[in-house]
């Protein structure tokens, strides 16, 4: 394509999510003569948001003023909160951690939030592109970042050029954004390419599933959040559930588990399905029904992980950066919170330079720094990491350490090295019954003939050695079952359902040879979340 | 032949990936959160009308929809698709078939088309009304379920998609057409359309202006399908035909 017919503008935000539109919003406000363009990978705003989510309304207050009259599709104070240790049997109440009390905080949909946001920021003059991905970075002659490319439409499974065939256009911005959400793949891209990530610790994450239920009248207590430790998962996987009341008889269900574990025959998604057994919660869901389901990778590496955020011509704001609270398991706030730091410092100052220093000494940054060390701590299982947090805590982050993450592919132990007994189960009665029943409720959308997405680098190590010592884990990591070795023929081999992604980037993290790339597919393919 | 107008109606409906579900109190369809297209139909509607004008045999394209204040974003998306300007007939009440035929008339007389092309049916409610309605109130021919389309000397040549296979029909302009699955692909949008369509012409009428107050459809309930009750395995035939006597089967 001739440089003619590419689009400019000053500033090019690349994801729809908080940070992304708490920026572009904060920009124009500020600034209104700037251009300012969003690309969201979604067919529609929100569509592939994923969160709990229990927020802090702070930043909420001051981009969207108003926003507590007139509700979200999902919006509920919190109006108690209780944590749990759950047994095989029994639910054992514990303290609240501190971080984790919930008072003058919401229960909302982040899909709902980011629409909102949307249409806040279109109403300034934010042109917001829901559809369109941004694909692969642009450079300038001096080595600067200078906006994406989009990426390509009707190609075939093939890569040739298909009947409605239609080239990815080039959106160059004086200066870049990045605000893909976890594990973004242009981030990924950029971190590598600038070094961003030297000298820090490496980032770690976990997969968090969730599903939104509606239930039989009367079972719910709108604003009732409810979190868990313990079963189904081995003492030595950091990882809970949680449980969010919310009105109309709505209730929202999730699990997260940290992918540095080290067993492959672990399953996240069966232990999510084990978790809504549990004797408290399964009477909640007889009877139910799911409204929506998916699944999407939190950042948890905190301080210590978080690269330099800015790069000649760009910058990275939100969990693209790896913001998330840990232990408040939080990360709204803190991507609104960047996104309008970063658009305060384009502002004040017209270029990325400067950023990385602006952030870690705001309010933001601050709140990050304190609660470093907490979620390392759980490496040494979950007794340790939880007298650690306390301590932690007490100290308020004064501790004069910083303790540092592992890589999450390295951590698996071959098949049988892994010592430990793993909880008893319980036979599932609940829906879904597999992962194919999951992703039915994603409502996914993937043109079939399009290239595969998820690149495996050497498809011959799956069934070989990935086989012998690991036993392919992709097959019980992925919570969509995109990931299949099928025997035919001549053999056995790795067989990528690509269809039933749902873009939450675990096998981009997980995978123990480190050779599974997610890149976006064709525009507005993956799921369509109604209010997660 | 002179260059046609053509109307295209199009509909706002749940979008055909999402698992339709009933509001908790069956009064409705629920939409909350729920991803909401154009009729896939509808697209394909547009896109054949938007390849007549680009052969130069028809001038501008026009389309139409009747829907609630959110369906502007679906009418943005087919500016962006070509069409040359649009109309928006808002109303927040639930129009059935023969309203909206009796306001596609009115447009009709108004922007005075040779052609109009909507959807076989709409996926939300699978009436497939509309299109032979508006022939009958117009008074003129119609092709439905058309999966090839040609113009030539004031005619229209179809090829329908039928029970028995296909039927090729001829009929004279001004004309209905509405369109099977196989008709085309609808083309991609292009980010730089998205901004062209944001200056087209979106005009907004409501509802009301149209006169319609006829009793349309009433719906008193929506049901979700009966579930299918678990099958059961039966070990020989005397055990077959005893389970189908009790049940007063045989
Ligand atoms: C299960 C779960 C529970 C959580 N619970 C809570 C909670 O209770 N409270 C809380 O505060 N936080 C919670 N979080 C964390 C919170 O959701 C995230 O921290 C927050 O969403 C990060 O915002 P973001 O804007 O950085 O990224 P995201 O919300 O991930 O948004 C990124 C956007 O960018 C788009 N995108 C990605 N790549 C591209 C591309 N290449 N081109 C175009 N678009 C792209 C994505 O589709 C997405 O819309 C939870 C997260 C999960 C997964």
């Amino acid at each position: 394509m001739s440089d003619s017919e590419a689009l400019r503008y000053d500033v090019l935000v690349v994801g729809a999510g908080p940070a992304g539109l708490a920026c572009a919003l904060t920009l124009k406000t500020l600034k209104p003569s700037l251009s300012v363009a969003v690309l969201e990978k979604a067919a529609s705003l929100g569509a592939q948001s994923l969160s709990g989510a229990v927020i802090e309304p702070t930043h909420v207050d001051r981009l969207l003023p108003g926003w507590r009259k007139e509700p979200l599709d999902i919006q509920v104070p919190v109006s108690a909160d209780r944590f749990l240790y759950l047994g095989y049997r029994r639910a054992l109440r514990l303290p609240t951690p501190p971080q984790m009390h919930n008072a003058g905080n919401w229960i909302i949909s982040l899909g709902a939030l980011v629409r909102r946001l949307g249409s806040a920021a279109e109403a300034l003059g934010v042109e917001i592109f829901p559809g369109f991905p941004a694909a692969e970075p642009l450079w300038d002659n001096g080595g600067a970042l200078a906006g994406v490319r989009v990426g390509d439409f009707g190609r075939t499974r093939e890569g040739a050029v298909g009947p409605n065939f239609s080239p990815g256009v080039e959106v160059r911005a004086g200066v870049t954004i990045v605000a893909e959400g976890c594990r973004g793949s242009l981030a990924k891209t950029l971190i590598r390419h600038y070094g961003l990530d030297q000298g820090k610790s490496p980032q770690t994450y976990a997969l968090g599933m969730k599903e939104l239920w509606q239930l039989p009248p009367g079972r719910t207590i709108p604003g009732s959040v409810f979190h868990t430790i313990g079963w189904p998962l081995p003492t030595d996987l950091y990882g809970g559930g949680f449980v969010y009341h919310l009105d109309r008889d709505r209730l929202a269900v999730g699990f997260v588990v940290g992918l540095d574990y080290v067993d492959p025959d672990f399953s996240p998604f069966e232990a999510f399905q084990q978790f809504k057994h549990h004797p408290m919660l399964m009477p909640l869901f007889q009877g139910g029904e799911i409204l929506s389901a998916g699944a999407r990778s939190l950042v948890e590496g905190g301080y210590p992980a978080l690269p330099t955020l800015e790069m000649p011509g760009g910058l990275l704001v939100g969990d693209a950066a790896g913001t998330l609270n840990v232990p408040k398991i939080k990360g709204v706030h803190m991507a609104l919170g960047s996104g309008i730091q970063a658009a305060e410092h384009l502002v004040r100052t017209g270029s990325p330079t400067g950023f990385d220093q602006s952030f870690r000494r705001s309010d933001v940054g601050r709140e990050l720094w304190r609660v470093r060390n907490i979620r390392p701590g759980f490496r040494a299982g979950l007794w340790a990491g939880l007298a650690n947090a306390a301590f932690e805590t007490v100290m308020g982050g004064r501790t004069p350490w910083t303790l540092s993450n592992a890589e999450d592919w390295k951590s698996l132990r071959p098949r049988g090295a892994v010592r430990g007994k793993n909880p008893r189960t319980r036979t599932r009665t609940l829906p879904p019954r597999d992962r194919l029943a999951f992703v039915d409720s994603a409502a996914l959308h993937h043109e079939e003939n399009q290239p595969v997405h998820l690149r495996v680098a050497d498809p011959a190590l799956c069934v070989s050695e990935c086989s012998t010592r690991f036993g392919n884990p992709c097959t019980r990591f992925c919570p969509a079952g995109v990931y299949e070795i099928v025997t035919d023929g001549g053999g056995s081999r790795l067989q990528i359902n690509a269809a039933n992604c749902v873009h939450c980037k675990a096998c981009d993290i997980k995978d123990p040879f480190e050779q599974i790339t997610w890149v976006p597919p064709e525009g507005g393919s993956g799921p369509n979340y109604a209010n997660l | 032949m002179n260059p046609i107008k053509i109307l295209v109606a199009a509909k706002r409906v749940v979008d055909y990936n999402v698992r339709v579900r009933l509001k908790p109190d069956h009064s409705g369809i629920a939409t909350d959160g729920v991803k909401m297209s154009v009729n896939p139909f509808d697209e394909i509607a547009l896109e054949e009308a938007l390849r007549i004008r680009e052969r130069g045999e028809a001038s501008q394209v026009v389309v139409a929809t009747v829907g609630p204040h959110e369906a502007e974003a679906q009418i943005r998306s087919l500016l962006a698709m070509g069409a040359d300007r649009a109309i928006h007939i808002e109303t927040t009440r639930e129009t059935g078939p023969l309203e909206v035929a009796h306001v596609l008339l009115q447009l009709v007389r108004e922007i005075e088309p040779g052609l109009v092309i909507l959807g076989k049916q709409a996926i939300d409610d699978d009436c497939g009304q509309v299109g032979p309605m508006l022939a009958a109130l117009w008074g003129r021919p119609q092709a439905t379920f058309v999966s090839k389309l040609t113009l030539a000397g004031g005619c229209a040549q179809a090829v329908r998609e039928v029970d028995h296979g296909l039927e090729t029909v001829e009929v004279d302009l001004p004309a209905v057409i509405t369109t099977d699955l196989r008709l085309n692909t609808p083309r991609f949008i292009k980010m730089p359309d998205i901004m062209k369509a944001r200056q087209k012409p979106l005009e907004k009428r409501p509802f009301e202006t149209f006169g319609i107050d006829f009793p349309s459809l009433v719906v008193e309930s929506y049901l979700p399908p009966p579930e299918r009750e678990a099958g059961l395995r039966v070990e020989s035939v005397s055990e077959l035909v005893t389970q189908l006597r009790d049940r007063g089967v045989l």
